[in-house]
């Protein structure tokens, strides 16, 4: 009744290919994001920042990435862990080598020395698809976390191996560090989650988004038809592997303050962002958040459930937090191969022929 | 959107049971019952837990004031342990003890921020003996530096004074922990003219046959391990396995519990590792803790890790954080104490074998006393050795003293650059006015 397209007349190509062709989802998007920028931050408390909203934002980040790579190039990555790491380190090394550089151009910096590491790692995919393609970047995985493990000058010769993120200011603010306020840190990270949400929309349904996706479908006829399949593949790693190295250095600066290449970034990361996005939806932007949401925000909502609202001891709560996560996982994988922005599409189907099924 | 809306439901009730109660210690644990390093969480949690109880049911808290504990599952997770600190943070904690190094480094900073002193009992940032650079930081009663010096101590002393051409390896866990001391050992390796090797284990440690055929190759004269959850009972096992005399095999504090030998079965007999306390059920304390904690049913987990050695461990832990409070409430005079005036507390906190005594436990701990300029105690240990027959650790030396100078030198190094980092004033904390 409220949700369909009637009556919403298109006098403009540009009006037909925009993102949100239908008024209720464009009057939606708006609304969520003046909610964002405009309410959150009056609202938010230290909890709800630091344990909630900030790692969904920064693995969102790092799910569109991956997304980019595997849902809309078809290329299989198990790196992503490493990649988030090189981000985390390249933020260490240049705030720590030029203190005066602005916190931004730092998260920037670091994802470009990441896409440029991607691109070095997707060589491989030149020649290899599929299963052996997720071993090659599995080599990365193990290779990187290696490096930043030994080689002392990664870490500046810390007696441990951790590095630990100084207090960097954006604006005058504290953005970084134990005196960053929460609402800081929410901006931050909001800022660059709208900014390249809208930068991998905007790619993906341009040409190089339609390269991409060409050479997922069938690279032969890609390339019959024209397409550069080396340029489109490795333009794929670099974008990706700089969304998931801005993710890698939010996630250390502003979110962890201190990290361990092996404990932060190890195989695990790789795996629970591959399933962010195979959960969320491949090939979707919409999918990457609600993948990060699921298998970020879903934990935590069901311990502070379990826990706090119920009372269960501890241990029980994670034990059965695992095996609800894991229950919801098959369920959905079940009942919507194609993931929980399946769901939505069926369901937006639905809205905009109802009352009247047929 | 189904789950947006409980999110906002959970959201508001979450804001709506906020403040806490008054006129109650908030002991808060971080705790890990699950996960590859449950098995060692476990026993050190229980202890903690029944001896909170134990002040609880006996004395009616501490100085009067009941004390409330909340458990927070961290599954030794770093991440995990952000979002603990954060729900517990604004619940007026008097004392932080993360039982993990990684989570130690993580909290430091915000800990010092929020003013909520932090206790890494033997692990965490070994640099934190300086207290005029952590002021809300301590590790007393001993560091993982200390704990590399004792264990050299220990193998000079057997060696007659001399370890010159010697080979030893450290076997550690890939970890901010399991690095600690290696920079204590390359400059003992130096200094004493050792062949020092260090062999990483990846987390959470269960594969490490080709370091141990590394060590079989290299025939070291003694192996250290510095190992923690599913990691020890797999070293020692494959130890066992190449017939490395276990004599020569060394484990931290760490390393060196029922849990870590038992699975060993006897190929395990004759492992040795460092203790910071005693073990066992022969303490006066354990007649209290059956009349209070055990026989009303009060006991935390399911009270079969009563009298282990991380048992022992975190009832320590336990013991001296509410010494510590104890302490706070005689300097303040008063019974209701605040974070600020836990780490007065904590920074003059004196442990004497008197004192130990009275409460239960005589000749448990080292005798040590905290100042400004020394937040890691007496920084000695004893060395203890399984005995497979019997099921039992027995202490085959007294206390070991460390080579204080020397830590205390590179403390100093690793602190003032820490400091010079993060633009700290070394200095003294002052008294809270409270």
């Amino acid at each position: 009744m409220i949700y369909r397209e009637a009556g919403d007349f298109k006098t403009s190509y540009a009006a037909d290919n925009q993102t949100f062709p239908i008024r209720g989802d464009r009057i939606a998007y708006y609304m969520v994001l003046a909610f964002a920028f405009l309410v959150m931050p009056f609202v938010i408390n230290d909890y709800w920042a630091n344990a909630i909203v900030l790692p969904f934002l920064i693995y969102a980040i790092a799910a569109l990435g991956l997304n980019i790579l595997i849902g809309y190039c078809g290329q299989l990555s198990l790196g992503s862990g490493a990649f988030m790491a090189v981000g985390a380190y390249a933020t260490f090394k240049l705030t720590t080598a030029f203190p005066g550089l602005s916190i931004v151009f730092v998260v920037l910096l670091a994802g470009l020395v990441t896409a440029g590491v991607g691109v070095l790692f997707g060589l491989p995919s030149l020649r290899i698809k599929g299963f052996y393609l997720a071993v090659a970047t599995l080599a990365a995985q193990f290779f990187l976390i290696w490096l930043f493990t030994q080689q002392p000058w990664f870490y500046n010769n810390s007696p441990t191996g951790m590095i630990s993120m100084p207090t960097r200011e954006f604006l005058g603010m504290p953005v970084t560090g134990p005196r960053a306020s929460a609402v800081n840190m929410y901006l931050l990270c909001l800022v660059f989650v709208v900014a390249l949400a809208w930068l991998a929309r905007n790619l993906t349904r341009g040409t190089l988004g339609r390269r991409w996706m060409a050479i997922r479908d069938m690279d032969i006829a890609a390339e019959i038809i024209g397409v550069n399949p080396m340029m489109a593949k490795l333009s794929a790693f670099a974008v990706s592997s700089f969304f998931i190295g801005v993710a890698g250095a939010l996630f250390f600066a502003v979110y962890l303050g201190a990290a361990e290449a092996s404990e932060a970034f190890g195989i695990e990361k790789s795996f629970i962002i591959l399933f962010m996005v195979i959960i969320g939806g491949l090939g979707s932007i919409l999918g990457s958040f609600i993948g990060a949401f699921f298998l970020i925000v879903g934990p935590v909502l069901l311990k502070l459930l379990l826990v706090d609202q119920l009372g269960w001891s501890t241990d029980l709560a994670a034990h059965l937090e695992i095996m609800i996560i894991g229950a919801l996982i098959l369920l959905f994988l079940i009942t919507e191969p194609h993931g929980i922005t399946a769901l939505w599409r069926t369901i937006k189907e639905k809205l905009r022929l109802w009352p009247f099924p047929h | 959107m189904r789950m947006t809306r409980m999110a906002a439901v959970v959201a508001a009730t979450m804001v709506a049971a906020g403040p806490a109660l008054a006129d109650s210690l908030h002991f808060p644990m971080l705790n890990y019952r699950t996960g590859p390093f449950a098995p060692n969480g476990i026993a050190f949690a229980d202890g903690y837990q029944d001896y909170l109880t134990l002040l609880n049911e006996r004395d009616g808290g501490i100085g009067g004031v009941p004390i409330r504990f909340t458990e927070c599952e961290t599954a030794y997770n770093t991440e995990r342990g952000v979002e603990c600190y954060q729900s517990i943070r604004g619940d007026n904690p008097l004392i932080i003890q993360p039982l993990s190094t990684g989570i130690t480094y993580q909290i430091i900073p915000r800990a010092t921020q929020d003013g909520i002193p932090v206790h890494s009992m033997g692990y965490g940032r070994t640099s934190a003996v300086n207290g005029e650079v952590f002021n809300w930081v301590f590790n007393y009663p001993a560091t993982y530096w200390d704990g590399a010096s004792v264990i050299i101590n220990h193998l000079l002393a057997e060696n007659d004074g001399s370890l010159a051409g010697k080979k030893i390896a450290l076997v550690y866990h890939n970890s901010a922990y399991g690095r600690e001391p290696i920079p204590t050992l390359n400059r003992l390796s130096e200094e004493l003219g050792f062949e020092f090797l260090a062999l990483g284990v990846d987390s959470p440690g269960q594969e490490q046959r080709s370091q141990w055929l590394q060590i079989r190759r290299e025939r070291p004269d003694y192996v250290l391990m510095w190992g923690w959850g599913v990691m020890n009972p797999t070293a020692i096992q494959e130890a066992a396995n190449i017939r490395f005399p276990m004599n020569n095999f060394y484990g931290v504090w760490w390393s060196g519990s029922e849990q870590d030998v038992m699975p060993v079965g006897d190929g395990a007999h004759g492992y040795r590792s460092l203790a910071m306390h005693g073990t066992g059920t022969d303490y006066p304390i354990y007649a209290d803790i059956q009349n209070y904690v055990i026989e009303p049913g009060l006991y935390a987990g399911t009270g079969d890790e009563v009298g282990t050695v991380l048992y022992s461990r975190g009832l320590y832990a336990a013991m001296l954080a509410t010494e510590a409070a104890r302490t706070a409430q005689e300097i303040h005079g008063t019974p209701n104490i605040t974070a600020a005036m836990m780490r007065d507390g904590m920074a003059s906190l004196e442990m004497t074998e008197e004192r130990m005594a009275a409460l239960g436990l005589p000749g448990f701990g080292p005798e040590f006393s905290v100042s400004c300029q020394n937040h890691g105690g007496s920084g000695a240990a004893m060395i203890q050795e399984w005995d497979a027959n019997t099921g039992t650790w027995n202490l085959i030396t007294d206390w070991i003293d460390s080579d204080r100078e020397m830590i205390m030198e590179m403390v100093m190094e690793d602190s003032l650059a820490y400091a010079a980092e993060n633009d700290i004033e070394p200095q003294c904390l002052e008294r809270s006015g409270g």
